[in-house]
């Protein structure tokens, strides 16, 4: 589509308010090199060092380690995309006025979280298709079709947990603070959940308080895939992430009250 | 009067909001009627922006009812035919003028075309700009813009010029007469009388959450646009307040400050009656100063 104004007008139809609405919120990241570039080349730098360099030849449990990393620094990726675009997203249009703005008009406010989702999951299809990739030319990884299908369906259906924190985190940090907030959160969680390193890998102590974290559930899930988890069955882990989305909408909810009550006279 | 016939099409009846210990509105009633521009003027925290907040679904009354055509302020139904320009700092700045319009414009059922909007804002040249490439004014004529692309039946415009300089505030002005040639309905609140004096039909003069006068701008200049005047004289103030067409007086240090609408007769009488007078000084009174004036009196009556 042209960027040049129309000189008709076209009548309202919801799906062209959904699709524009997830059209902007894309061109509006790619053209933000500060969001598209850390968000999808982060993951592949991390993974070309940790898995491909250093973990060519050596083996995680039942599969070799660029295979173990794909898994975990997939998981990596995809809590990155869904915690900036959302939370971040989030905090600065709340600052700017542009969520007031939004709620003044009649738009259905499910087409500003819906294209916020989509958009995500975009991300996170371009990270783990490009991690995909890598491992495949670079790192040996060789899997059968349904494996690689399964692995990047659960890495992209990952998203959805991290959308509802991000979406929290976006009512409750400030626009200027929040990506300071946001990375604070996301790096340490990443590291203790054994998403850098293999879990098995960290200090006993650090292995004991993993399974507390919800991206080591999101990784364990990844790695079931790839038959390299070491985590609690399949379906604890998922009713443990279920339970963060729930906890974290409720959250978000709060914050969305709380910011509507909060218009200044 | 002809005003007075016009449609009623939204309003607030008893409308009473806080902000925590802070009373925003205390029983305000307001009509808005159908074609006229309608100026809430006041100092700032006098309410102006409680009330287009409340007239647009964004905050709900303490007390008393909000209606705007005949529904509830947050329905879809009246939300499709209002637009509104507020005070918030920026759009997301990546995205080009002519995109943010036909974002906006999705959302209504028969909008203008982006062509039209960006006519009437005055933006034909700069629709290919990304937003955090535009100047201050360019800005408010882009969030100008997506208040009316709607095409609404009433548009709130809530201070569109506060922090433009002079030249981009008669653009936007001009831009605006545009729109209301159209012959649709706006709610402008400004703490600029010249502002309410240039656009609107009808001025509420608001203080302190409290409607303190209403009626044409030329009635509502009358009663605001004092002069003040200033000097040291051995009269007393309640003699001063004696004198007609003295609204009211402070003493302070020895100086006088005397309010009034027309000085020239309060000069004279002054004069006349202290002929040491000195420090005589005349000036235009600041809104403030008028609005001060008008809710003294009213306190006092």
């Amino acid at each position: 589509m042209n960027t040049t104004a129309q000189a008709v007008s076209q009548p309202r139809s919801l799906t062209r308010i959904f699709a524009l609405e997830a059209k902007y919120e894309l061109l509006k990241l790619l053209r933000m090199p500060a969001y598209a570039i850390p968000t999808v080349l982060f993951p592949l730098l991390f993974y070309v060092f940790f898995g491909l360099v250093f973990g060519s030849g050596r083996m995680a449990g039942p599969v070799n380690m660029p295979t173990y990393l794909l898994a975990t620094y997939g998981t990596f990726g995809v809590i990155g995309a869904s915690l900036f675009g959302f939370g971040v997203g989030v905090a600065i249009e709340r600052g700017q006025g542009w969520m007031l703005l939004k709620r003044a008009t009649p738009m259905p406010p499910l087409a500003y979280f819906t294209a916020k989702i989509f958009i995500a999951l975009t991300f996170s299809l371009i990270v783990v298709l490009g991690l995909f990739a890598l491992g495949a030319v670079f790192g040996e990884v060789s899997m059968p079709l349904p494996t690689w299908l399964s692995l990047a369906a659960v890495l992209i259906g990952g998203a959805l947990p991290f959308c509802a924190f991000g979406l929290a985190l976006g009512y409750f940090c400030g626009p200027n603070s929040a990506p300071a907030i946001v990375n604070l959160l996301y790096l340490p969680l990443a590291f203790l959940s054994g998403l850098w390193i293999p879990v098995q890998a960290l200090p006993g102590i650090l292995q004991k308080l993993a399974p507390v974290l919800p991206p080591y559930h999101f990784s364990q899930l990844a790695l079931s895939q790839v038959g390299a988890s070491t985590g609690p069955s399949a379906w604890i882990s998922v009713l443990y992430l279920a339970l963060f989305t729930v906890l974290s909408l409720g959250l978000a909810l709060v914050g969305n009250r709380r910011d509507e009550g909060k218009t200044y006279g | 009067m002809a005003e007075n016939q016009r449609e009623v099409i939204a309003g607030l009846e008893d409308v009473w909001k806080s902000y925590g210990d802070l009373m925003a509105l205390c029983g305000l009633d307001l009509e808005i009627r159908a074609g006229e521009v309608l100026s809430l003027l006041g100092p700032n925290g006098a309410g102006k922006t409680t009330t287009v907040n409340l007239l647009l679904g964004l905050a709900k009354p303490l007390q008393g009812s909000v209606r705007v055509f005949g529904c509830a302020p947050d329905h879809p139904k009246s939300r499709a035919r209002v637009g509104a320009m507020l005070q918030i700092s920026a759009v997301p700045q990546t995205l080009r003028v002519a995109e943010l319009v036909e974002l906006f414009s999705s959302y209504y059922p028969d909008p203008l075309a982006t062509k039209e909007t960006l006519r009437i804002a005055g933006l034909e040249e700069l629709e290919k700009r990304p937003f955090g490439e535009l100047s201050g004014g360019q800005r408010q004529r882009v969030l100008f813009a997506l208040s009316i692309c709607g095409d609404p039946e009433l548009l709130y415009l809530d201070e569109p010029t506060t922090g433009l300089d002079v030249e981009a505030r008669r653009g936007l002005w001009q831009q605006i007469r545009t729109f209301v040639e159209r012959g649709r309905s706006v709610v402008l609140t400004t703490h600029y009388l010249e502002e309410a004096d240039a656009l609107a039909d009808r001025i509420v003069l608001l203080n302190e959450g409290r409607s303190i006068a209403e009626g044409s701008p030329t009635t509502i200049k009358a009663r605001v646009t004092g002069r003040r005047i200033l000097c040291r004289t051995r009269l007393h103030t309640s003699e001063i307040d004696g004198i007609p067409g003295v609204k009211s007086v402070s003493s302070e240090d020895g100086l006088v400050e005397i309010l009034t609408s027309r000085a020239e007769p309060v000069v004279r009488e002054l004069l006349m009656r202290d002929s040491d007078l000195s420090d005589l000084e005349v000036i235009g009174a600041a809104l403030d100063d008028a609005f001060l004036a008008l809710t003294t009196k009213k306190e006092a009556a």
